[in-house]
């Protein structure tokens, strides 16, 4: 056979593959209307608990009461408005939405790797993000807060749990994250089937 | 004398009080608990109780409620009476819903509960209460558990027969317990013309099917007799309320004797269908009146009250088909329906015997008209006629009765101390159990509904003396709960009430907990004094009146400095609770208050009047411990004298001193 044929053949998406890279940007375009990511948190006086919703444009739950709360110890209101990224979010996530259709289209496994590494990026980048802003949250508090704990800051957990004074907050992804984590197993399960069948066609 | 014979003679005459002691009087019934007692009645911490009892708070005017089995108070719902503790009547949104045309009365005395029913079962929407003292109807709202509006009656001595309502709500009823000259005569007669100028009134007061709102829809006018308790028909009888009357010997003096002679007395059968037809046509009557009619609005949060000026009233006498007589022994006090709807037990204080009437008999009586005459108008049916039957030697002094699920009565004995089960169809005594002491109402959980659920039997007692730990005098009065799904009542519980208990029900709390308001959205609060944001505060003056628009917020009032203020001001403090948490209320007090304290639920207005009395700086603070902070939760107020040129200013957390 001619090999350029072959090195042309094994550049091409399996058609499986571009199904899957269809079905993520429509769950991409979902997780723009999902809460991304929860804290749930629950004390002695709050047994009913207290949530915090986070969507790629908003804040949702019982902000306003953990606002209340949080100004006892000096922490700043979180004001959906503060935050640039609840503007720019919802349109990242539409254009990731767009590149993995765009890819499927192009349906070359070039593409593919190159979405990958975006889409990882992405996600890195989003997390040292949200990080950054739970420990600014945490740790930034005002001089003039009504109770102080010396070597105390409240930065929330990124995932898993942590005890904040009376309050216990547990952080995990809500279904937004779980979309976007599902998202981001089958693009590495597409790159990985993609490049055995490159291998084993040699 | 020899000291061996002597003690041996001691020792014979201790042996004989022994004897005395234990020989002759019978051993006290006060212990007879069961052992699983207390495995039934116990609600283990954190868990909730199966039922809401709704209980009548007698001369504190309020509504207390308890948790059923555990007996557990789980609140006090402020009604006739100021209470300082919730603001109720002291705030300026609350003080109309005490208000009469006797201006302000802040008291009543509060005996009958009735839960709104559809069907003939209870809906969990409202509970109506009435005033005995100045007559008066209240509905409380279960969403709230506030009392959403009071009704006064026109035309009434004092309203005990009330409020009971028909199986739909489409009526809660209100009957004078003393007759009186009508409100449009001349009252300044001897009192000695009772027979002439005395008159009773039945009044028919309609509950709006979604809002419950309250309206008087007819008034019945009867002769001068005293009416006790009454019931609806249901079922078979829906369509009829029976009332018990006294005192037809129409005595105006020494009733215990005077209102004691005629063998018999009446329950009065009221078909208020018909009265619905006769008003239609026009035969009613319209009266001039003075009434007012106060509601609660949970959208301003403030009440407003409401003078009327007119009743229908159709007469007794003139319109036929409308009332009949049953002549029931001996001043009947409880006249109790069958969940059937067929049987109506009337029960007379002095009698030793228990009649109970068919209402399918009283229909063909009044059909084949086998009366056995007419008083002051109103046909009286023949005994005989009416009778189902009579329950035998029940006890001595009858007063209530109510039903179990399985085709029994249960009725309490005042004088005999003691709750008697029989059955309704044979009229044979079952059983017997002693209370402690002297029961005046009873309930069985859903007793009054077509559909009873017999588990338990509570009596609300009148005489309480040892059952508790000595208080002084004065006792609270006890209530004993009975486990009935057995053949044998049996005692479970025993637990203090506030004021005292007449009648209660008690409702699943399935129907009613899911409903219950956490909290009012500020966004929604429509008081025109109210702040929604501390940017909203203010204080404005309008001559010598100051008004606060105030916040409360952990922890902190805004504003907490507040100068400018006068002798000969009148202050109005308008509190705002910001929160829109759960159970995080506020509360407001200013030193030298001759009124209550404010309790504010999160996003409510309430309003205190407060006016100086003396130059100075005054304090005022959060009463409700909301938060860690809570004692740093409180402010200044300057006042200085007449005149002065202080300017008025106000602020939060920028008053500093230079330093």
């Amino acid at each position: 056979m001619n090999k350029q044929f072959i090195q042309m053949k094994t550049d091409e998406l399996t058609s499986r593959s571009k199904i899957i890279l269809m079905v993520c940007a429509l769950a991409l375009v979902a997780v723009i209307f999902c809460p991304i990511w929860r804290i749930d948190l629950d004390a002695p006086q709050y047994p009913e608990g207290l949530r915090l919703l986070i969507y790629s444009n908003k804040l949702a739950g019982n902000v306003d009461i953990i606002n209340g709360l949080n100004h006892y110890i000096g922490m700043k209101a979180l004001r959906a408005d503060d935050f640039v990224e609840f503007t720019v979010l919802p349109y990242l996530i539409a254009f990731f939405a767009i590149l993995f259709i765009l890819a499927a289209i192009w349906g070359k496994k070039r593409g593919l790797y190159i979405l990958l590494l975006l889409f990882v990026i992405f996600g890195i980048v989003a997390m040292i993000d949200f990080w950054k802003w739970e420990y600014d949250y945490g740790h930034n508090l005002d001089p003039n807060a009504a109770i102080q704990v010396p070597g105390m800051a409240y930065q929330p957990p990124l995932i898993g749990f942590k005890q904040l004074l009376n309050f216990g907050a547990y952080a995990m992804p809500d279904i937004g994250g779980w979309m976007f984590i599902v998202v981001g197993l089958l693009v590495v399960y597409c790159a990985f089937s993609e490049w055995r069948r490159k291998v084993e066609n040699y | 004398m020899n000291t061996r014979y002597l003690n041996l003679n001691l020792a014979v005459i201790g042996l004989l009080l022994l004897g005395l002691c234990f020989g002759c009087k019978p051993k006290n019934a006060g212990n007879a608990v069961s052992g699983d007692a207390a495995q039934q009645v116990y609600v283990a911490p954190g868990s909730y109780d199966e039922y809401y009892n709704f209980v009548s708070g007698g001369f504190s005017g309020q509504l207390s409620v308890y948790g059923l089995p555990s007996g557990r108070l789980l609140r006090v719902i402020p009604v006739f009476s100021l209470d300082p503790e919730k603001g109720w009547g002291f705030s300026e949104e609350t003080k109309p819903m005490l208000n009469t045309s006797h201006g302000m009365v802040p008291w009543d005395d509060l005996h009958h509960v009735q839960l709104s029913k559809t069907n003939g079962e209870y809906d969990g929407k409202w509970v109506f209460v009435n005033g005995n003292n100045t007559p008066r109807l209240a509905r409380v709202d279960l969403k709230t558990f506030r009392t959403a509006e009071i009704l006064e009656l026109p035309n009434s001595g004092g309203n005990h027969s009330s409020p009971f309502i028909t199986e739909n709500t489409e009526y809660v009823v209100a009957g004078t317990r003393f007759s009186v000259p009508l409100d449009d005569q001349d009252g300044d007669v001897p009192i000695n013309t009772y027979k002439k100028n005395f008159k009773g009134t039945i009044t028919f007061v309609r509950v709006d099917k979604t809002k419950g709102n309250m309206d008087i829809a007819f008034q019945i006018e009867t002769p001068g007799i005293n009416f006790d308790l009454s019931r609806a028909g249901k079922g078979v009888s829906h369509g009829w309320f029976f009332f018990s009357c006294y005192n037809t010997e129409q005595a105006n003096t020494l009733l215990e004797v005077n209102a004691s002679k005629n063998d018999k007395d009446f329950i009065m059968a009221v078909n208020w269908k018909k009265a619905e037809e006769y008003l239609k046509q026009g035969k009613g009557k319209k009266v001039k009146a003075n009434y007012v009619h106060n509601t609660y609005n949970e959208e301003t949060h403030t009440a407003t009250s409401e003078t009327k000026h007119e009743v229908t009233v159709l007469s007794s006498a003139e319109l036929k088909d409308l009332c009949y007589f049953i002549p029931c022994p001996k001043s009947p006090h409880g006249t109790d329906v069958d969940p059937s709807g067929e049987y109506i037990v009337g029960s007379g204080k002095l009698a030793a015997l228990i009649p109970v009437f068919s209402f399918s008999k009283i229909m063909k009586a009044i059909e084949g008209k086998k009366f056995e005459g007419d008083y002051a108008g109103i046909p009286v049916i023949k005994y005989e006629e009416a009778l189902y039957g009579e329950v035998q030697k029940p006890g001595l002094g009858p007063l209530h009765t109510e039903f179990d699920d399985k085709g029994n009565a249960i009725t309490s004995m005042f004088v005999s101390s003691e709750l008697v089960r029989w059955n309704v169809k044979d009229l044979k005594v079952i059983d017997r159990v002693p209370t402690y002491y002297s029961t005046g109402h009873l309930m069985v959980l859903g007793g009054d509904t077509k559909k009873p659920d017999g588990k338990y039997v509570i009596a609300y007692n009148k005489i309480t003396k040892d059952r508790y730990l000595p208080t002084g005098p004065e006792l609270a009065q006890s209530a004993q709960m009975f486990d009935i799904t057995g053949d044998k009542m049996k005692l479970v519980l025993d637990f203090p009430t506030i004021g005292e208990p007449h009648y209660a029900q008690a409702i699943k709390a399935d129907l009613v907990k899911d409903n219950s308001v956490k909290t009012f959205k500020l966004e929604e609060n429509k008081n025109p004094f109210a702040a929604k944001g501390e940017g909203e505060t203010k204080v404005v003056r309008e001559g010598n009146k100051v008004h606060v628009y105030m916040t409360a917020i952990r922890s902190h009032l805004t504003p907490d400095n507040i100068e400018g203020i006068r002798m000969g001001d009148e202050v109005y403090f308008h509190v705002t609770n910001l929160e829109q948490d759960w159970d995080v209320p506020h509360g407001f007090a200013i030193k030298g208050a001759n009124n209550g304290e404010l309790l504010i639920m999160p996003g409510e207005t309430q309003t205190l009047k407060w006016t100086p009395d003396r130059v100075g700086i005054f304090p005022f603070y959060c009463t409700d411990f909301c938060s860690a902070l809570h004692q740093e939760m409180s402010g200044y107020l300057r006042v200085s004298p007449k005149g002065s040129n202080v300017a008025l200013t106000f602020s939060t957390g920028t008053n500093l001193a230079n330093e």
